[in-house]
């Protein structure tokens, strides 16, 4: 009856989470924030997201095709690097910028370095941010939604001429203001992180620990908690870090990592937001997050059960 | 919260598949002939006592024990040995076994009568004669582990967290009574004053029945455990029932102990196996084994005499379902247990499943890049961070591995379970710790 039986090593059973599985709850979780950029920038959005999204996976199946490398489009992680460049991206942005964006994420930063899993920043992070430096005039040339007739419709709200007290909740919340695509509704991007920590893809730590920090530091720094509020929920700050920062491959792997990274990544907003001459900082913050990742994994390391005190203090130097 | 910064030691939602829990016990009719093997426990083999051509009853000793680290093998049926020879077991080792051919009468050895015990010493005495051993998966001898006396707390492991398994949970069902007796012992005679049965929470019957039975019992209680796989590990028991953790290295510069920290730690079954044998007198000769899987034709708990093969066991349970195609024979649970090449092997005192799993069942998925989720740190029981100890060891670094502490994993699986990579993580943990622990040997690089 057992003419070929398998031998394997234990354990004989395997959960059902796949890659595959957690990118596509990254796809769903994202849906909010494209319907929202749709809604509020116009159905060019859509097409933005569309392209850059074909030009991610696209660039991707070349170079495995050319390299003669396994095929990983299936992993879905090259739509999720898309979807989010596209949704950093005002609307008005040429496609074929935006395809640059895409190659610069995906071929350099993601596959050069070893594919998934490899890359040491998040690619389509550092897509933005050659974007960002490469076309700066095209990047920041915000189109403004029709509904928005307030005191933002001249630039983002982070632009120090604007005067945040002034600027109406409800249009902050919802997004009604100059922007990337995904990152001025404030709701859509909370519906996402919603669905993020209900389909258990990501812990809230990274996220809350990044909003707290900076929100802390902004609220201390001006005196005013309700304008401390706003500027967290303009800017990039929120969109990173639910969508950014969050990444597996860029971001530390245990609890104490996480925090340890947030609360540099929240730092390092505040930071360049209030004392560098940008007005929004989450962009290289969340880039220098990446870089410092393996030391926040040495610092984060977790106390096994059983840990001796005396090898504990040997080893505690790191843990300042 | 501080707790899950210090390590997340979440363990892994395993599915719990636990169908035969309401069937009662199904007693194996006795096969045509058993073998025996003599290394059936941790330690040195037992020397066979019996020789080609003798006539041998339940409970007569045909293998006894070697030194203290050793235990005594009984024989589970009446009959004539067939052939005292070596044979490969199951693990691949090789170990001499006794083959016998039953008579199927199942006389029961006149020697077999309840021990005299009056002290420690005559309680230690009586468990190595019986041959008893941690039937829960470990097979570690018990007179071995109750011999520490720096023991202030007995753990009852009732936890059976591995998916598919209900034999602990039967035997608290079918047998409380000699748990509650068994325990008894063990506390009056080692001076025990304090005992927890760790039981996981979805079993509630039997938390009700044992709440209830240890009621007004001084010093006795029962804990639900957290339905999260591997509450059974000895030290996660430890630190789940009484808060102390066992620590990394004992006193004796060998690997920490639960008796380092005052806990003795006894399978369920173990206890009331020690309970019938102070009542009856009779050896360790049966093994109540859960056979299950989508391969086998009636699921149920069997009632095998030891040395039963494989073979006669899924026979005794309408043998594998008609069109499915055998895949995998893993003996034990699916997260700790092993794969059998062939159903040529005997059931020994430590097994307690038979799983049949059909070729479906038995693919694994094909791995891919690991995306440092860092799943495997979450479910790890330990705190361990296998994606980082992985990628010491595949650059052999002696020292990353020495920090990382590899050698604490307890290779519960938990992290293969978990990754959604599908990586092979706790096999190559498992690589990583004997290849530490080589190194280690050979002087510290």
């Amino acid at each position: 009856m057992e003419e070929r039986l398998l031998v394997t090593a234990s354990p004989h059973i395997r959960d059902h989470s796949t890659t595959r599985g957690l990118m596509g709850y990254v796809v769903i979780a994202l849906l909010p924030c494209v319907l929202a950029s749709a809604l509020i920038f116009g159905l060019r959005a859509l097409l933005l997201v569309a392209v850059t999204a074909f030009a991610c996976v696209a660039f991707e199946y070349l170079y495995e095709v050319l390299l003669h490398k396994p095929n990983t489009v299936g992993d879905l992680s090259a739509v999720v690097t898309g979807i989010i460049l596209a949704l950093n991206m005002p609307v008005g942005m040429p496609l074929w910028i935006a395809v640059v964006g895409a190659f610069v994420a995906i071929v350099i930063t993601k596959q050069l370095f070893g594919g998934l899993g490899y890359n040491f920043a998040n690619p389509a992070l550092v897509g933005r941010i050659v974007l960002f430096l490469g076309f700066t005039t095209r990047m920041t040339a915000y189109v403004y939604p029709d509904m928005a007739v307030d005191a933002l419709a001249s630039a983002t709200p982070l632009n120090p001429n604007v005067d945040l007290s002034a600027v109406s909740f409800m249009d902050m919340f919802l997004g009604l203001h100059g922007g990337m695509l995904g990152e001025t509704c404030i709701l859509a991007i909370l519906a996402g992180f919603a669905i993020l920590l209900a389909t258990g893809t990501i812990q809230a730590t990274i996220p809350v620990s990044i909003v707290a920090t900076a929100y802390i530091l902004t609220a201390l720094y001006t005196g005013d908690p309700y304008v401390a509020l706003l500027e967290c929920m303009g800017g990039g700050l929120l969109f990173g870090a639910v969508f950014m920062a969050t990444d597996y491959v860029t971001s530390p792997f245990t609890t104490k990592g996480k925090l340890f990274y947030g609360i540099f990544i929240g730092l390092l907003t505040f930071l360049i937001r209030h004392f560098a001459s940008m007005n929004e900082g989450m962009s290289f913050a969340i880039l220098l997050g990446n870089l410092m990742v393996p030391w926040f994994n040495v610092w984060g390391r977790q106390v096994p059960l059983g840990y001796q005190k005396a090898k504990k203090a040997k080893q505690k130097g790191g843990d300042a | 919260m501080f707790k899950s910064l210090k390590r997340s030691a979440k363990g892994a939602e395993v599915p719990h598949g636990k169908a035969t829990a309401g069937q009662p016990t199904v007693q194996m009719p006795v096969p045509e002939h058993v073998v025996i093997p003599m290394s059936m426990h941790i330690g040195a083999p037992a020397e066979p006592v019996v020789k080609k051509g003798d006539a041998v009853l339940v409970g007569t000793l045909i293998g006894q024990a070697k030194g203290f680290v050793s235990a005594n093998v009984h024989s589970s049926v009446s009959g004539t040995v067939l052939d005292v020879a070596p044979m490969r077991m199951v693990n691949g080792a090789m170990t001499t076994a006794v083959a016998i051919k039953t008579d199927g009468s199942q006389t029961v050895d006149p020697a077999c009568v309840p021990p005299t015990v009056t002290d420690k010493a005559s309680l230690l005495a009586a468990i190595q004669a019986c041959g008893l051993v941690g039937v829960g998966g470990a097979g570690f001898p018990t007179h071995v582990k109750l011999a520490a006396d720096t023991i202030d707390t007995l753990l009852i492991n009732a936890a059976e967290c591995e998916p598919y398994l209900t034999t602990d949970c039967r035997e608290m069902l079918e047998c409380s009574d000699t748990i509650i007796s068994g325990i008894q012992a063990v506390m009056q005679y080692c001076e025990i004053p304090k005992c927890i049965i760790g039981i996981e929470r979805n079993k509630p019957e039997c938390i009700d029945l044992m709440c209830s039975l240890v009621r007004g019992m001084q010093g006795v209680s029962v804990k639900p455990l957290p339905m999260r796989y591997p509450q059974g590990a000895e030290k996660t028991l430890v630190e789940t029932c009484t808060g102390r953790e066992v620590p990394q290295t004992g006193p004796s510069g060998k690997p920490g102990l639960p008796a380092d920290v005052g806990c003795v730690i006894m399978n369920v079954t173990t206890v009331s196996t020690l309970g019938k044998y102070l009542k009856t007198g009779l050896p360790l000769t049966t093994k109540r084994v859960t056979v299950e899987g989508d391969a086998i034709a009636k699921p149920q708990n069997v009632e095998a005499p030891i040395g039963t093969l494989y073979r006669d066991l899924i026979e005794a349970c309408g043998g594998i379902k008609p069109g499915v195609e055998l895949g995998k024979i893993i003996f034990g649970g699916p997260m700790m247990g092993g794969a059998a090449p062939s159903a040529d092997f005997p059931v020994l005192k430590q097994n307690n499943g038979l799983l049949l799993f059909s070729k479906q069942a038995a693919a694994l998925p094909e791995p891919s890049a690991c995306i440092r989720c860092g799943r495997c740190i979450d479910a790890c029981p330990m705190g361990l961070e296998p994606v980082a100890t992985v990628e010491a060891f595949n650059n052999k670094d002696f020292d990353a591995l020495k920090v990382h502490c590899v050698d604490l994993c307890v290779a519960c699986g938990s992290c293969s379970y978990a990754c959604p990579a599908k990586r092979p993580v706790s096999q190559t943990m498992a690589l990583a710790k004997a290849w530490y622990l080589g190194e280690l040997r050979k002087g510290g690089k």
